[in-house]
Parts: structure tokens; sequence; C-alpha cells
């Protein structure tokens, strides 16, 4: 008896050093793994150059009273950096020929113009805010803004089954000190890593809102969009829409049309 | 049937006592479903019009439930690198408070001013801890003109400042979650007066004044009830030195209050500042039954009888009359459901319920408990006592003289009503000793009152807010508000729309007014929403689809007359615009508690009016006699009348609480008439005149009615040392009509009589009843 439990004792301990001495080789952290999916989901998305689409943002209120706005979304891939966004207001009427330009970083500050038509001047926005509502919606800007892998930290959590598809869950902490979020948990695809959904934690690290991506589209054979978001707000009972009307990539803009000078002529 | 019922209880008082503790018991099990509700809510029924107005205004804007923090530093001047260095932290912290949604403060204030063609967003105290003694002083510049910050965020002498916290509660399970919410301020608070000495804080808000309601109530549970029941003990043992005798009584009102109280945990009612009152008012109620059977089962064994009989004769002469005035004290509270205001039907309710739990079990269990327990048998001789004849004496030989100055003194007491005035203020329900009040008094002494009132302007179609002539409107409103007296602050989107206006022109202040064309306000608006950080939006002062604005107005801490005369001048100020396409609406819980007193008061007084026509009509039926049902109106109006005249000479203010008052003191003070006048009619009856008939009730019920008056007195005294207002008032109020009672009962009511009365009562017979009547 005795010799037996002395044996099992010994066969355990060679085991547990085996372990350790194999284990850093084949295991990765959740931090390393979160961040390899962070690049494979960027990697599969680059080189689209640029795209223009026609899109509407459905507002609703809690007692799900509903009010549209219509808008243009031209953008620009950069390298190395956040892509330069170009958004121009058709509806409501008062804001029709509005125009944003956004070039969007990954840790400062992002650089924002705008042309406001009834005053015929573009206008620098000098502000460290990146978490404020577009146009009155449940969307942040820094919900729009391109997925740049530095913006945030990684950490993969879990794998789990969403609606029949193998996601990994990710949970990504802004490196931006001036994020309006304490953290968000992403679900993103096995197949094409592409995002699902996505909860977005207030800085009290309580639930705010729910993002949720609908029917993907592919582009150029490679390309997968979105054509439908729905931002849920918790806190709030709010939702936003957001619906691509019609997408198209390679359009031939350059970064001319991205500049303050040419605010004034997107009509 | 009387009797086979006695014999039950009597012959198998074990059997009763079982019986009794297992339906006690059942129904005391549902006080595990009772919980504490601290929520201004619970004052307001789902259908209030002024209820429905606000939820309404919370769902078409943002919510705006508030926990104010205010940091007054002892330096006197907030603009100093420390101060604002702690104003500046706390802010950021402050994000962390749960079930925030918003933190406003000047620290945060997002300043917006132009350089060139560059519009800067950007905090108003940003790197605080680099900020150059110069920099301190554009910033206190800029926060003691911004309408948007100055006399409310902070005083204009900049002495004082104020963190406010949006927050954003789920309703369910509502006060825990205040709880947790005003813990983790005052938490926050404690934390950073030790970091930063020679700062005090106060704390402020609908959140805090939430959390005080619960706290009340749960200090009113926690202090009066004991205090009562050590109030109990003095008494019956001061009056029946009996130690048994006493701790029969005690078992009864445990087990009443415990039964009644589960009985509210299976009916979900739920525990409040009003109904937290319930077991000290069944304690008060059920006591006087008690000493009616003991004192009678006394006077039986000191007359030699054994113990058997003795409570036999106790139960058959004490039956009735115990019935009728529960009875008619379950009515009046009963009546309490005419009431506006939920937590005062509970209360009636429950109070109800309660008294005739008592009445049920001071002829069962009593008995019962009196029969088994051992008692030495009274060897005190009740004092002859002589004191109760000499004051019938009194009263017949000056009556001619008592009669007129009784009247005088009414006439006096009823005119004195009119200086009462009905006026709800919720922050004044607390006592100056809490720290709510000492906070809510700061504020107004120092920044601004605590009231809010909030305009929602609808207008026509959807973006209409940005119409030149719809600015301008709600400019002028603005302006208009500022000019009250009543008003402390105006948190408008016109001022935004100004100063944007000016940044968009190179600061140029010629430029500080309304954009002129839709176009350029509607952009501007856009540009502005885009640069503001999380939770600083705009939704708190606009509607989706921009057709509507809210306007918030903090006001002096008003009484119900003048926040309605303001909410009605303001209305008619918009009415007199000649814009018949706007609407106005005007809510706040300033605003709901305002309109509560008058709504309250009008369905109470319907409340009593019927409690009057059911009272009497027991009394007639009760005393077998309309003519005397009659002339007992008098005696149970006129205390009430008297109580509310001296409560006009006292305070005059009239809260929710008083207006349950009248209902509920005519069904405890109708028990004196009834014991009176049961008396005066018997011996009436036997051919007696007034005077003999006078002299006979004040020697057979004089001392009851002494005695009884002493409990209810003392009970009520007690609720009158609650912390919160609408429980110390009512308990007051009620004391005082019920010692009026007694005073009418005894030196108006005999005079009356005798010059009224002088008809011989042949056919009124003595009968039944009257006999029943005898041994209270």
């Amino acid at each position: 008896m005795k010799r037996t439990r002395a044996y099992k004792g010994l066969n355990a301990l060679v085991l547990l050093v085996l372990t350790s001495l194999v284990m850093p080789a084949l295991a990765q952290t959740a931090e390393e793994k979160g961040l390899q999916i962070a690049q494979e989901r960027k990697s599969r998305d680059e080189g689209w150059g640029d795209s223009q689409a026609e899109a509407s943002m459905i507002l609703r209120t809690a007692d799900r009273q509903e009010i549209e706005r219509k808008m243009r979304l031209l953008s620009l891939e950069m390298e190395n950096d956040g892509d330069k966004g170009l958004t121009i207001f058709d509806q409501p009427a008062d804001v029709k020929g509005t125009a944003f330009l956004n070039y969007s970083h990954a840790i400062e500050p992002d650089e924002q113009w705008m042309y406001l038509p009834a005053l015929k001047r573009v206008k620098r926005i000098a502000s460290r805010s990146k978490s404020g509502p577009f146009m009155g919606s449940e969307f942040a800007f820094e919900d729009l803004s391109s997925f740049e892998v530095e913006k945030y930290q990684y950490r993969y959590l879990r794998d789990e089954k969403l609606s029949g598809m193998d996601t990994f869950v990710v949970e990504q902490t802004p490196a931006y000190e001036h994020s309006g979020y304490t953290k968000l948990l992403v679900w993103i695809d096995k197949q094409h890593y592409r995002a699902h959904k996505i909860e977005f934690y207030d800085r009290k690290d309580s639930l705010l809102k729910t993002l949720t991506m609908h029917d993907y589209q592919q582009y150029l054979d490679k390309y997968w969009r979105p054509m439908k978001l729905s931002m849920v707000n918790h806190q709030t009972g709010k939702s936003t829409d957001l619906i691509t009307h019609a997408l198209s990539f390679r359009t031939g803009l350059t970064e001319d049309d991205f500049s303050q000078a040419s605010l004034k002529r997107a009509r | 049937m009387k009797t086979i019922w006695l014999n039950t209880i009597l012959n198998r008082p074990w059997l009763t006592m079982l019986t009794v503790m297992l339906v006690i018991l059942a129904s005391a099990f549902g006080a595990k479903n009772l919980y504490f509700r601290g929520d201004y809510k619970i004052f307001f029924a789902q259908d209030n019009p002024q209820l429905q107005a606000y939820e309404k205004m919370q769902t078409v804007f943002s919510k705006n439930e508030n926990a104010s923090i205010i940091i007054a530093p002892e330096s006197g001047q907030v603009f100093n690198p420390q101060t604002l260095q702690l104003i500046s932290e706390m802010t950021e912290a402050a994000w962390q408070t749960p079930y925030s949604t918003r933190v406003d403060s000047i620290a945060n204030f997002q300043h917006t001013r132009a350089e060139g063609d560059d519009l800067i967003v950007e905090d108003l105290l940003f790197d605080v801890q680099n900020m150059t003694a110069e920099e301190i002083e554009q910033a206190r510049e800029v926060a003691v003109t911004e309408p948007n910050l100055v006399g409310r965020m902070i005083s204009p002498q900049a002495h004082v400042a104020m963190i406010n916290i949006t927050v954003q509660m789920p309703e369910e399970d509502k006060t825990n979650k205040v709880m947790e919410t005003a813990d983790y301020v005052q938490q926050l608070s404690a934390q950073f007066a030790e970091r930063y000495p020679g700062h005090d804080f106060y704390h402020t808000g609908v959140v805090f004044m939430n959390n005080s309601f619960a706290s009340e109530a749960k200090h009113d549970a926690e202090t009066l009830v004991p205090i009562m029941f050590l109030v109990i003990i003095l008494v019956m043992w001061g009056l029946l030195r009996s130690f048994t005798a006493t701790l029969a009584t005690l078992l009864v009102i445990v087990t009443a209050i415990a039964a009644t109280m589960g009985i509210s945990g299976w009916l979900g009612i739920f525990l409040s500042t009003a109904t937290v009152n319930v077991p000290t008012l069944v304690m008060t109620l059920a006591v006087a039954d008690c000493i009616h059977v003991i004192s009678s089962m006394f006077y039986g064994l000191r007359e030699g009888r054994s113990k058997s009989e003795a409570l036999h004769y106790a139960m058959r002469i004490n039956l009735m009359p115990i019935f009728i005035t529960s009875a008619t004290t379950a009515i009046g509270f009963l009546t309490l459901n005419f009431s506006d205001v939920p937590i005062l039907n509970d209360l009636g309710n429950l109070t109800a319920i309660g008294v005739m739990l008592a009445f049920a079990l001071s002829v069962t269990l009593l008995p019962a408990l009196l029969l088994v327990l051992p008692m030495r048998v009274a060897s005190r001789q009740q004092m002859k006592n002589g004191s109760m004849e000499k004051l019938g004496d009194w009263v017949i030989r000056h009556h001619k003289r008592l009669l007129p100055i009784s009247l005088v003194l009414v006439v006096i007491s009823v005119a004195a009503i009119f200086n009462n005035e009905v006026n709800d203020i919720a922050t004044d329900y607390f006592d100056k000793t809490t720290a709510f009040r000492q906070s809510t008094e700061f504020q107004e002494a120092n920044l601004s009152g605590m009231s809010t009132m909030d305009f929602a302007l609808y207008l026509d179609e959807p973006t209409a807010l940005n119409k030149p002539q719809n600015l301008q409107l709600i400019a002028d409103f603005s302006t208009w508000l500022r000019e009250q007296p009543e008003v402390d602050h105006v948190a408008s989107i016109s001022d935004t729309f100004k100063r944007l206006n000016k940044n968009m022109h190179g600061d140029n202040p010629e430029y500080y007014r309304l954009p002129q064309e839709r176009e350029l306000a509607a952009q501007y608006l856009l540009l502005y929403e885009m640069s503001l950080p999380f939770g600083l939006d705009l939704n708190n002062q606009i509607n989706l689809d921009k057709s509507a604005t809210r306007i918030n107005v903090t006001l002096e801490n008003l009484g119900s007359k003048q926040i309605t005369a303001f909410e009605q001048r303001a209305l008619d100020w918009i009415a007199s615009q000649g814009r018949p396409e706007v609407a106005v609406e005007a809510a706040s819980p300033s605003l709901m508690f305002g309109h509560i007193g008058e709504r309250n008061m009008s369905s109470m007084i319907e409340g009593t009016l019927i409690a009057l026509v059911l009272i009497s009509g027991l009394l007639v039926f009760a005393l077998r006699s309309w003519r005397m049902g009659m002339i007992s109106l008098l005696p149970n109006l006129l205390p009430a009348a008297i109580g509310f005249g001296i409560w006009g000479l006292y305070s005059g203010q009239i809260n929710m609480g008083l207006s349950v008052v009248l209902s509920m003191a005519l069904g405890i003070i109708v028990d004196d008439t009834v014991h009176f006048l049961s008396k005066y009619r018997l011996a009436r009856g036997e051919g007696k005149d007034a005077e003999q008939a006078v002299r006979y009730a004040f020697s057979s019920v004089g001392r009851a009615l002494w005695i009884t008056t002493l409990v209810l007195v003392t009970g009520f005294s007690v609720l009158a040392m609650s912390t919160f207002a609408l429980n110390a008032d009512m308990g007051l109020l009620t004391g005082i009509i019920i010692l009026v009672a007694l005073a009418v009962d005894f030196l108006f009511l005999p005079p009356f009589l005798m010059v009224f009365d002088k008809k011989s009562t042949k056919e009124d017979k003595a009968d039944e009843t009257d006999k029943s009547l005898q041994g209270a």
C-alpha cells in the first residue's frame, strides 16, 4: 500500500516537472492569443483602398419613436495609421451639405474639420473627445472609426457559439486615454474574423451598449462589410440602426479628396 | 350565543391559545415579504397627473434623477489650486458611482472657445496641476459668467461648488439601488475629506431625498416602536399594578402587531415612512381594549368572585363596547382610502386590520391568558375615586357659565382654522436634526434651492428647434424665468446657441446672440454635439428629432401655493406669446409635492364626510336613538375643529400627513362620546333629569375616559417624536384632538345637555345596548 502511494506521488511529480518544461513552448497567454486574433482580423481587411457608401441612421427612443438621418460616407485606407473619413450629411434638410472630415488616429486625438455651408467656412474642431454621440445617435465617433490593432490591448477570453457560428470572445481595453469606455467584449467568427457583436462597458465597468452586425456582404471577393449595424443603449433604452444602402470600393478617391479644401467641394 | 362562545374560550383556554397562536403564526409568516421602500414616488398614485407629466418628460428627454455633492472650502474660495484639484479628481471619480450616466461640474464643463477658425472644446479645468494663477483666474471668470454654471454648479462669489451626478435607476428594487448609490457617494466624500482637509461636503438631490425617506422610516421603526413598548409597560404597570396583566396585555399587543405586519407582507404592502408607524398606532389603540377587560375583571375579583366568574363578567359587559369602539376606529382609518397618497391608503388599511385584530385578540387570547396565568388576587383596593364626582359637581354647578365660555373658545378656535394653509415641501418633511435637511439648508443658503421645475416646449415639427423664432421664444422665456424672484438658475439650450455663435465668429462678443438662420443653428448643433465627450451630450435638453427642448429651472424651496402659482405664471407667460402651436408642460418632483396637498385635501374632506355619516350611523344604532345620534355630532366634530384651530395658531402648515388626521381622529374620539352618552341616556331612561344623568355619567365612566385618553395621547405623543414631519405632525395633532375631545366631553357636552335636553325621555327607554355599554 505505502509503496504504491509513494510511487504514485513520484509519478505525479515527474509529470508536473515535465509539463512545466513543455508548456511555455505550446501555450500562449490569453493576451497573446487576443493580439493574434486582432492581427489576423486586421490583416484580412487590408488593401481595400477606398470606398463610398450611402447610408441611413434610424434613431429610436425608449418608447420606439424613430427618426431617419441620411448621409454619404467616403473612406480612405491609410497604412500604419487610422483611416481618413469624409461624411456628407443629406438629411435633415437644415444640415444638408454639411461635411465632416476626420483623420482618425489610434492613440492620439483625431483631427477633425467641419464645413458649415450656412457659414461658408471650414472649422477645425479641437477636442480630445472621440466618444461623443454621432449626430445625436447611440454611436460614438470612436465606434465608427476604422479598426486598428494599436487602439486596444487584447485578452482572449473564450470560445463561444453565437447564432450557430464558432466565435472567439476577446476583451479589448482602449489605449486612448480619453476613450468613453473601460472595455469592449468582441465576438469574432473563426471563419472570416469578422466582428458580430460588441459589448461596450462604461467607466464604472457596467454594460452600456451592445452593437450587433447583420447581413455581411463580401466585396472584391475578400472584404466583408455588414449592411446593418444595430446599437442598443441598455441604460437609456435608446437604439440606433446604421444601414448601408449602397457601397462601392476602389472608386478612385485620393488624399486630395480628403483635404480641408475638398470639404467645400463635397456636396 | 355569547355564552356559548364565552364558555368555549374560558373552558378550553389552552385550545383557544393554541388556535389563536397558529392563526397568528400563519399571518406573521408573511413578514418575510416585508421590505423598506424609500422613493418619493410612494406618495403618488400611478395616475397622478403630475407624475405622468414628469414620467413622459423623462422618456422624451433623459432621466434626471440626481445626487449632488456640494463642496465648501474653508478658505471661502473655490478657485485655489487645491480645491480645483479636488473638484477635478472627484468629478472623475464620480463617474464610478453606481447607475450614474452623467457627471457635471465646473471641472468637466465643456468650455468652447475660438482660435481663428479652430473651435476648441475642452474641460474648463484641464490638467489642474499645471494651471498658472492666470489660467485659474481665467477659469474663474468663465465659470461665474457662464449661465449654465453660475447659480447652480458654482455660487456667484465662487465660495461653494457642486458636482451633480445624474443617475438612471431601474425601477425594480429601487430602494436598495438608492442606498447603494447614496452610500457610494458618501464614501467618496469621506475619502476626499481625508485627502483634502479644510473642505466640507454636503449631499442633496433626489437620490439623497429618497435615501432619507428610507432611512427615516427605519429610524422611526428602530426608535419609536421600542419607546412605545416601554411606555405601554409603564402605563399598564402604573394603572393595574399586576405583572400578569401587563404581560398578558403585552402578549396581545405583540401578537396583534406581528399578525398585522405579517398580513401587510402577504398583501405585498411595503414598509414606508407611513406604514412603519402602524405598530405604534395598533399598540396605542389595542391597549385601551385590554385595559377595559382587565379592569372589569379586577373589579369582579375585588367583589369576591372567582377568576372565571370575574372574567365572564368582564367579557359580558365589555364585548359590545369594545366592538363598537374598534369598529368606529377601523372605519375612520379605512376612509384613508380616499387619500390620493398610496402609502396613506396602506396606513389606513393596515391600522384598520390591526385594530380589528386587537379586538379579536382581546376577546379570545386575552381572557384565555388571564385565566391560565397565575395571578394574585388584586389586594390593593381601588381607591374610591371621588375626584370624578367632584368634577361632575363642579361642571353642573358652573354649567351656565361653562356653556358660553366654551362657545366663545370654540368660535375663536374655529376662526383660527383659517390660519392653516395646505403646504407640502418635501425637503421640510425632514427634521432639522437630519443630515439631509442640513444639507438642503446649506445649499439654499449658499448656492440655490433644491426645488426644480422642468419646462418642456414641444414644437410643431422635427428640427423645429433650429427655427429662429423658436430659438427666440426659448431665449425670451429663459430671460423671463431668470427675472422671477423665486428662480435661482435656468439651464437653457438658447445660451449654448449664443455661445456657439460667438465662438464661430472668432469669439467676438458682439456675436453672443442667437443664430438668425435655421440652417446655421442646425449646423452649429451638429458640430457641437460631435465634439462633446461621452455622457455630456445634449439629450437632457433636446429630444431625438429636435422638435422639443427642456428647460431646467432651479428654484428656492417653495411652498405648495407658491410653486403652483409660479407654474401657472410661467404657463400664462408662454400662452401670452401668441404661439398656439407650441405646447408647453411643466413637471418635477417639487411640483408633484406642490399639487398633492390640494388634491389630497379635497379627497380627504370627502372621505371624512363619509366617515362622519358611517360613524354617526353606527352611533345611532349603538345608542338606539336618533336624537342622541344627532347630539353626538357635536362632541365628535368640535374636537377636530378646535384641534385644527389650535394647529392654525401653533403652525398653520397643513401637510399631506395632516389631511388624514380628521377622519382618523374621528374614529377614535367617538369612543368617548359613546361611553359618556350611553351612561347619560341610561340614567335618563331611568327617569333621572339631565343634571342627575350627567352626575351618573361622570361617576361611572369618567375615570375610564381619563385612562384611555391618557393612553392614546401618550401613544400619539410618541409618534410626535418622529424626525419625519408627516408622522410627527400627524401624531401631535391627533394627540391634541383626542385631548380636546375629553375636554369637550367633560366641560361642554354636560352643560349643553343640561340646557337643551330638558324634555322628559320616557319614550327613550334604556335598552340592551345601554346595559351592555355599562362596563366601559
